[in-house]
């Protein structure tokens, strides 16, 4: 496997070169050179930003499909809770479940009971006085990783938990395996997913040596069969579900408001959670007990790989959030058995990702910063995207990196060719 | 140090109640910091002693400039202002003594932490004060 994968790629017969995706980056990780766009892989956080704003759907995320199932002999489907949004509040969800499991998978498991798992431990952690403050949640994987590039000094504050896609897949496999005898290599888990950094996070996990997924498949690609089986699914045994505490972790504020944490800020849309986590940094909230801060508007309920609008998505969860009901078998006990058996905590470390840095020798990186600063001087300062870059700034950093050239500002050049004539 | 090569200089020009501007000379600074791989701890340190001192002349004083000089070894910040200086340095550097009046504490600022948090964050820290004058802090942050 390559050192970088991520799930966002290009479709380069797609791109005309345009420079939407160019500005919305947010840790600026996008060029377009030769008419077409690229992706600076080690910077890429997989956020999905530039998937949503592509207008000629160029950018998209590299997910499985069905036929993968044919690897296993036993399957295991985890939808995201965000699913929860993409129906009418008055569907019956246990045909949908039903639906998903008539996709051609043995089992499913629903991604809100290990919602429920984690809220216990972060139950916990909200109380205990040791851990520094804020606790940032680890929910988010684009966050996760955009801490790990632009504010590595708030690494310590990421509450080292897993995913619940991940505690899903170890919890789901283990009584799949009990159940029916059945080996590890025997058994496939895939995630329905809204989310291109899910699928990175499987390939290329952070805070777990390997993940227990197989696999991701897009909710989108699955939504239309899932509707058309639902409205025939026979529901022959009913499903384990998750509490609606657990489903409204699909919502900003959900988990909050889960472990019930009173000195907390929620925060959706990745530049907002930026803007709070610099904030963070500054150390101007370091009486906050818990900061939920989630790449998507609306939380995962916006994760690009939905359908639903995330507003209305968002609403239905809300409603469906508002009936409490609690997962009956998921206990203290059982939270603390799956956590002293490894299935919850973060076992390696999350290391900072310089990728800013100019040189590895600070002279050199001295001297180039100070080139930057003059040939930032001599371009117009509108940063309109034409040269490539997604400001005048950065393609002054692009030159002294030697990825640019002075002569790819447009308006330079116009000027130019005006003072030759 | 002789070499001029080797030397950072950045300077902010900090404007009285200009708080949409205020903070900006800290997050330049942070970005600077981090494109010469500057551990994430320190530029974290930097980045709070500038802003705390921003803060401080946009509030307090009546206007002024941070001075950032950035060399192999260490950093040094200078925050100058003019305007009524302090007038007993030994309370302000308290904990919570404050003497930010009631509009400035209801945008959330002037909490009394703002000297504190600058020496905390400093391995060398010095403050001098004239009355109706003006005041000067400077700190250093040790890069070794």
């Amino acid at each position: 496997m390559s050192k970088y994968f991520h799930s966002l790629v290009l479709d380069e017969e797609k791109c005309n070169g345009c420079t939407n995706c160019l500005r919305r980056c947010p840790i600026e990780a996008i060029r377009v050179k030769n008419k077409k766009a690229i992706i600076i892989k080690n910077r890429c956080i997989d956020c999905g930003e530039c998937i949503r704003v592509c207008p000629y759907h160029a950018q998209k995320s590299i997910t499985d499909d069905l036929n993968m199932l044919k690897n296993f002999e036993y399957n295991i489907a985890i939808p995201s809770m965000s699913l929860y949004g993409q129906f009418s509040i008055d569907t019956d969800m246990e045909k949908v479940f039903q639906a998903i499991k008539d996709l051609g998978f043995d089992y499913v498991f629903d991604e809100a009971r290990a919602a429920d798992i984690i809220t216990e431990v972060l139950k916990d952690m909200v109380k205990d006085i040791k851990l520094p403050r804020p606790i940032i949640s680890s929910l988010c994987p684009a966050i996760v990783r955009l801490i790990q590039v632009r504010f590595p000094s708030l690494i310590d504050n990421i509450a080292r938990v897993e995913s619940p896609m991940e505690i899903s897949a170890r919890v789901a496999r283990k009584e799949l395996m009990e159940n029916y005898n059945l080996s590890f290599e025997k058994t496939g888990v895939f995630y329905l997913t809204p989310c291109p950094a899910k699928v990175t996070s499987i390939r290329r996990p952070i805070g777990i040596k390997e993940s227990h997924l197989n696999g991701a498949i897009s909710i989108d690609s699955l939504y239309g069969n899932i509707v058309t089986n639902a409205k025939k699914a026979k529901v022959t045994k009913a499903f384990t579900r998750g509490s609606t505490e657990g489903i409204g972790w699909a919502r900003v504020g959900g988990q909050s408001y889960a472990i019930g944490v009173e000195n907390y800020i929620a925060v959706d849309g990745i530049e907002n959670v930026i803007n709070v986590l610099e904030e963070i940094e500054l150390g101007k909230l370091s009486n906050l007990n818990f900061f939920e801060g989630l790449a998507c508007t609306g939380g995962c309920v916006g994760g690009p790989l939905n359908v639903e609008n995330p507003f209305i998505a968002k609403s239905r969860i809300r409603k469906l959030s508002k009936n409490k009901t609690k997962s009956k078998d998921i206990t203290k006990e059982y939270v603390k058995g799956l956590y002293e058996q490894g299935f919850i905590g973060w076992t390696e470390k999350i290391y900072t990702k310089d990728i800013m840095i100019l040189d590895k020798n600070m002279q050199r990186a001295m001297e180039k910063i100070e080139r930057i600063k003059y040939i930032a001087k001599m371009l117009p300062g509108l940063d309109c995207g034409s040269c490539g870059s997604p400001t005048c700034t950065s393609l002054a950093e692009d030159i002294v990196r030697g990825y640019g050239k002075i002569d790819d500002c447009v308006l330079r050049m116009r000027e130019n060719l005006n003072k030759d004539n | 140090m002789d070499d001029k090569s080797g030397v950072i200089n950045l300077e902010y020009e900090v404007i009285r109640y200009d708080f949409s501007k205020a903070g900006q000379a800290s997050s330049e600074i942070k970005k600077v910091l981090k494109q010469l791989g500057i551990n994430s701890n320190i530029v974290r340190k930097v980045a709070i002693a500038t802003y705390e001192a921003e803060m401080n002349i946009a509030i307090h004083s009546l206007g002024g400039r941070i001075i950032v000089t950035i060399t192999e070894s260490n950093i040094n910040i200078s925050a100058l202002d003019y305007g009524p200086g302090i007038e007993n340095i030994k309370l302000a550097m308290e904990e919570g003594f404050s003497t930010a009046p009631n509009n400035i504490r209801e945008l959330g600022f002037g909490a009394g932490m703002g000297l504190p948090n600058m020496k905390r964050c400093s391995d060398v820290f010095e403050i001098c004060s004239k009355k109706n004058k003006g005041t000067k802090v400077d700190m250093k942050i040790s890069l070794n």
